[in-house]
């Protein structure tokens, strides 16, 4: 059979395997330019941030300007604290949220939650904060970690939910029904069947949530505030690294700038071992079906 | 029986009160926006001038600086995210390229926002000011394209996941057809994947459009706080999130924190029209799939 | 089989083995294929057939992690040595699930294969090979009136014509059919199975299949493949009624597969 219509000269041939080419290595090239500013950060932080890191650094507090040394030691807790009284906050919500969802697929409150979990995603952090400010701070007379840990909780609540959500729908309706056959009633299916089963991958939405909070600065700034000093009042405003940073970094005395790429540097390694825990729980505990 | 009813109705009650926290975020941001309304009207996004102390609150130079920060740096970010998207999504699938491209990218999206903020203004913010010096303008360092530049790396990990899932869910079988044609990577790609998931893929952006618009730690350390409408990229300014953050806390009078809670009732409503559209398309290439 | 002359061999496949990572799905294959004729591939499913007709065009090789060894030749020229690009448009290919591009309409999905390998027509060039590969397939009256809507509210049967035609509107000297009629009625399988009758006379026809009786309906040939081996091989009328493997006749007389 002839071709009637297929006519190519090889040289264009050659033509389609070079652009073909070329179009694969430029994609690849600009892949590898998008992440170069990622080991200039890096970089930086190791190079300034473990410069600054010593034992002074985590056991002590900020000296005041014109004296060396100092640590961030109430950073660190104010941080913890913040975090725990978050979690407190967002994580039975969130889960609950999540295993209302994965049982309602369909319906009023369950498209209703589902948006409203986009939409609270979605909300830019300092808008969070206003929101704190005005429920939590306002009516007080006073800044507070309460505050802050309640704004975090708002951020935190989409992501544990979702998590849950998604893990929880993984899990197959016949390992459900087999408890159903043994006579279980249906809460202690979910709570002693169905929530065992996904713990991982709620564990794991736990863990990215407080990764996400962990360095969480603009919500804070109006509700957490700060505190040069050790406080572990959650009712008295409260220091986060996050918020150390930010005041160090944006103040003109060289020391503070130190403490700030250390604690910088801190965070981010902390965060970013979250991340990886959370990935390593993922992987090792994860029940396949 | 009635634990059973009980425990059905607190899973309703935490989706719900999820739902309740939505409108009431919404709620309060409109009330404690009315005294600003009442006073300014639509001059508010209209009006240029932005004084706290003579009472005169315009929004106008605040919403230009964060459309102009947030256009330019998805400008800067669409090439390299669509590339990095079409490598993970089409040429490596798996294997080690693809482990570290994706595990730099993860890394990249942990670093937290007051980090490149401090990176920036001490390492990018320099950088930039020679370059003005060198061009003869005036090398404020800080200003419109700093901010771009750190948000087009900030927004880079959101919007490459995106589209990379986006064309992962091109149908196998209309790439194969494509290639039992006769047609090569670049040629299916161009033909087929690009086409098909073209509107996920500017779903992508337009999300990713909605995190830049709400960014607010690392552009409020870079983009120089200046109320005024931004002459050129180099000019510093101002966006809406960093006005709130900057001022927030200062804000005295009444109408001047009004002002500010709009600023955010207006961040609140665009970000959240994004997302609901935004996730609708996504949602709805999952379905065709 | 010696009857047949050496220049009818269109396709060669010459101690072929195809692997997906360390599993061997295709062993020690040696197989031809004559001009013009239709040819079954049929076996249980699993057995690698799809795998023999995805590895002639080398579309295995898209696939992570795949291997093969040994030779295809095609016309005498080794398929492994060509380019892949070239090889394609030569060997035209029909899936399971019909899959025409939902981003184009009727008319392009026709022109797809140009359109993909950057061929300029004229005008009149486009329309002629349009009306023509639709009329190959069977599909011209029913859908010369809407050519240019997008190809989704036609019924199944339909959009798997439409992809016939549009492996044939770049004139291939093969087609291979992956199981075309798998995914349609009996009413749509009949009308292809008699597309297949009348297309043999302009192409040579490679089909998979798992339905027995589809394949001695319509085919010149049978290949029986099971468990990556081929068992048997030779003229339909032969292999379905006196086959020489005992295995091809258990799975004729249904005792397995």
């Amino acid at each position: 059979m002839t071709t009637k219509y297929f006519i190519e000269k090889k040289s264009k041939l050659i033509f389609r395997i070079i652009k073909d080419k070329v179009f694969a290595a430029f994609l690849l090239l600009l892949a590898v330019i998008a992440v170069i500013p990622l080991f200039f950060i890096l970089y930086y932080l190791a190079k300034q941030g473990i410069a600054s890191i010593n034992i002074e650094f985590f056991l002590q507090l900020p000296r005041p300007v014109g004296e060396t040394g100092g640590g961030i030691s109430n950073a660190l807790i104010g941080t913890f604290l913040l975090i725990l009284f978050s979690v407190l906050f967002s994580f039975p919500i969130g889960v609950l949220t999540g295993v209302y969802l994965s049982e309602n697929r369909e319906g009023k409150i369950s498209s209703a939650a589902k948006l409203s979990i986009d939409i609270l995603q979605g909300i830019p952090s300092i808008v969070i904060g206003i929101i704190a400010y005005i429920w939590l701070v306002k009516p007080f007379g006073r800044f507070s970690g309460f505050s802050g840990s309640f704004a975090l909780a708002l951020l935190m609540i989409p992501i544990i939910a979702k998590s849950t959500e998604e893990t929880l729908k993984m899990i197959p309706y016949s390992l459900k029904e087999a408890s159903y056959a043994l006579g279980i009633p249906y809460y202690r299916t979910i709570l002693k069947v169905i929530l065992p089963t996904g713990t991982s991958g709620i564990l794991t939405g736990l863990l990215l949530g407080i990764a996400r909070v962990a360095g969480e600065t603009a919500t804070l700034l109006f509700t957490a505030f700060g505190n040069p000093f050790m406080n572990l009042n959650i009712f008295k405003p409260v220091n986060s690294i996050p918020l150390m940073i930010f005041n160090y970094a944006t103040s003109p005395y060289p020391e503070w700038h130190k403490l700030a790429w250390g604690a910088s540097f801190v965070l981010v390694i902390f965060i970013l071992t979250l991340n990886l825990v959370s990935k390593w729980i993922l992987k090792k505990f994860q029940i396949k079906f | 029986m009635r634990s059973e009813k009980a425990f059905r109705n607190i899973l309703k009650i935490s989706a719900v009160i999820t739902t309740l926290l939505v409108i009431l975020i919404f709620i309060t941001l409109v009330l404690h926006s009315v005294p600003a309304i009442k006073k300014t009207g639509l001059s508010f996004i209209l009006n240029k001038t932005w004084d706290p102390v003579q009472d005169e609150f315009g929004a106008l130079p605040f919403i230009i600086g964060t459309l102009l920060t947030s256009v330019i740096a998805l400008v800067i970010c669409i090439p390299f995210s669509i590339s990095i998207s079409l490598i993970l999504g089409e040429y490596f699938k798996s294997g080690i390229i693809s482990g570290v491209i994706k595990g730099l990218v993860e890394l990249l999206a942990g670093i937290p926002s007051i980090v490149y903020g401090f990176w920036g203004l001490f390492v990018l913010v320099p950088v930039i000011r020679n370059i003005q010096s060198e061009m003869d303008v005036i090398p404020y360092g800080v200003g419109i394209l700093t901010s771009s530049l750190i948000l087009a790396v900030m927004i880079l990990p959101y919007s490459a996941s995106i589209g990379c899932e986006v064309i992962r869910m091109v149908p196998g079988d209309l790439k194969e057809a494509a290639s039992s044609l006769g047609a090569n990577k670049f040629e299916v790609i161009t033909n087929i994947v690009i086409p098909y998931s073209k509107s996920g893929i500017i779903a992508g952006i337009f999300l990713a459009l909605g995190r830049a618009l709400g960014e607010t730690m690392a552009v409020t350390m870079v983009i120089g706080n200046s109320n005024f409408i931004p002459k050129n990229i180099f000019s510093p300014g101002n966006t809406m999130a960093s006005v709130i953050a900057n001022e927030f806390t200062e804000a005295t009078g009444a109408v001047y924190l009004s002002a500010l809670v709009e600023i955010g009732l207006v961040l609140f409503i665009i970000t959240a029209i994004i997302n609901y559209f935004g996730k609708k398309v996504i949602q709805h290439f999952e379905i065709k799939k | 089989m010696d009857f047949e002359k050496i220049s009818d061999k269109v396709l060669i496949v010459e101690d072929f083995s195809a692997s997906y990572g360390s599993k061997e799905v295709l062993s020690n294959i040696n197989a031809y294929f004559l001009r013009n004729k239709v040819t079954a591939i049929m076996g249980p499913s699993g057995c690698g057939k799809t795998t023999l007709i995805r590895c002639i065009n080398r579309l295995h090789e898209l696939t992570e992690d795949t291997k093969v060894k040994g030779d295809i030749y095609l016309d005498y020229q080794n398929v492994f040595y060509m380019n892949p690009m070239i090889l394609r448009r030569k060997i035209g290919m029909v899936f399971q699930r019909p899959n025409p591009f939902p981003t184009m309409s009727i008319y392009e999905n026709v022109l797809a294969g140009y359109r993909l390998n950057g061929i300029k027509l004229t005008r009149r060039e486009k329309e002629e090979i349009v009306e023509n590969s639709l009329l190959k397939a069977g599909l011209w009256e029913e859908v010369k009136d809407c050519l240019h809507k997008k190809g989704n509210f036609l019924s199944g049967g339909q959009q798997q014509r439409l992809c016939i035609a549009r492996a044939l509107a770049v004139e291939p000297e093969i087609l291979l059919l992956d199981e075309p009629t798998s995914a349609l009625d009996p009413k749509a399988s009949a009308k292809i199975e008699e597309l297949i009758g009348e297309l043999k006379e302009t192409v040579t026809i490679i089909m998979v299949t798992h339905n027995i009786a589809q394949a001695a309906r319509i085919s010149d040939y049978t290949a029986f493949i099971y468990l990556g081996e081929l068992i048997e091989f030779g003229l339909s009328e032969k292999l379905f009624t006196t086959p020489e493997d005992k295995r091809t006749e258990e799975y004729l007389t249904g005792k397995f597969g």
